[in-house]
């Protein structure tokens, strides 16, 4: 049996952070995604536990400033990447430099420093990442998905796919597809 | 991010390969930590230890001795505590079949060996970091494949 569900990753992050929280026995507040106010301070004891117990969940507390800035770039791109049902036409540096309200020469500046790649490259793996899950969900035409990632054409959807992950867009179907079969026979065989 | 290192582990037979693989990965600016085994039964036996931590990638020759690295793909894909690990199949088939079937059978990533060391390096500098990203970005592991010639 197959159960397709679907899943609010913002609240489930909230759920888990205020159940975490709450433990501590301070005032807080959560100042949207990716902030957390505590009142007074806590002690390290109780700040290594919290870093432990939301490591599970893939939540990291970050310290550097560096770091903080590098993820809030990162949430930027995630977000003009993900968010809308096409990307912004406007040029992504700008987009980014609004945003964030820094020039592009200093974001661009930080976030190689910080991850060893380039926003160019990064903003390119998401965009793929999103054209693989369009690819999976298989609603839309590689020449829909080519458009509402602002490839000009399939063309160059085909060759950005084929900078990030070596392989075609159709040779990426197919394997994804067999992969899921193969799981599938494993798995009655199993049982 | 940055505050710790990849931990990356190599299955490989050969002294020389293994060496060679350490050496180029010393040069990549990500900051990591090795850890090699020399055939496919060590690697399980490695991997199967309570008391580990999981590697973040691993690098699976596929001509081993005892155990190959396709039966050590198996064992990991099926192993609940393990199907989630990234894993790099490093083989010396340019073969497009072979390349599809390694990722059918759930390998993340396909490296031909290179021979020349410069080549080495820049390969093992693209498959960290945009295993990192996968690592440090939250993106979804089942949909990561990268086919590296």
């Amino acid at each position: 049996m197959k159960l397709h569900i679907t899943y609010d990753i913002n609240l489930c992050c909230k759920i888990v952070l205020q159940d975490h929280l709450d433990k501590l026995l301070l005032p807080y507040s959560i100042n949207g995604l990716g902030e957390v106010e505590i009142s007074g301070t806590l002690p390290q004891a109780k700040y290594s536990e919290l870093e432990i117990s939301l490591k599970k969940y893939g939540i990291e507390i970050i310290d550097n400033p560096k770091n903080v800035f590098t993820q809030k770039i990162k949430d930027a791109i995630v977000e003009m990447v993900y968010l809308e049902k096409a990307l912004p036409t406007t040029k992504i540096s700008a987009h980014l430099a609004k945003k964030l309200n820094k020039s592009y020469g200093y974001i661009s500046g930080i976030f190689s420093e910080v991850t060893f790649t380039s926003i160019q490259s990064f903003i390119m793996l998401q965009k793929i990442e999103r054209a693989k899950q369009e690819i999976i969900i298989g609603k839309e035409t590689l020449t829909q998905i080519a458009w509402n990632l602002n490839f000009s054409s399939v063309a160059h959807l085909s060759n950005g796919f084929k900078s990030i992950t070596g392989l075609t867009p159709t040779a990426f179907q197919r394997i994804i597809k067999k992969r899921s079969e193969n799981n599938f026979t494993s798995q009655e065989i199993n049982n | 991010m940055n505050h710790d290192a990849l931990h990356i582990l190599l299955a490989d037979d050969d002294a020389d390969d293994r060496l060679f693989f350490k050496d180029a990965i010393e040069e990549v600016k990500v900051k990591t930590v090795v850890t090699m085994v020399n055939d496919g039964v060590e690697l399980m036996e490695y991997l199967l230890k309570p008391e580990i931590q999981l590697p973040n990638l691993v690098f699976l020759d596929l001509n081993m001795p005892r155990k190959s690295g396709m039966e050590c793909l198996k064992e990991i894909r099926s192993n609940n505590r393990l199907k989630d690990l990234s894993i790099a199949i490093y083989s010396t088939s340019a073969l497009e079949k072979d390349i599809e079937e390694t990722f059918i059978k759930g390998a993340n990533i396909y490296i031909r060996k290179p021979s020349d060391f410069e080549d080495l390096k820049t390969i093992l500098a693209k498959v960290i970091t945009i295993n990192w990203q996968y690592h440090t970005s939250g993106l979804n592991k089942e949909n990561f494949v990268l086919n590296i010639q």
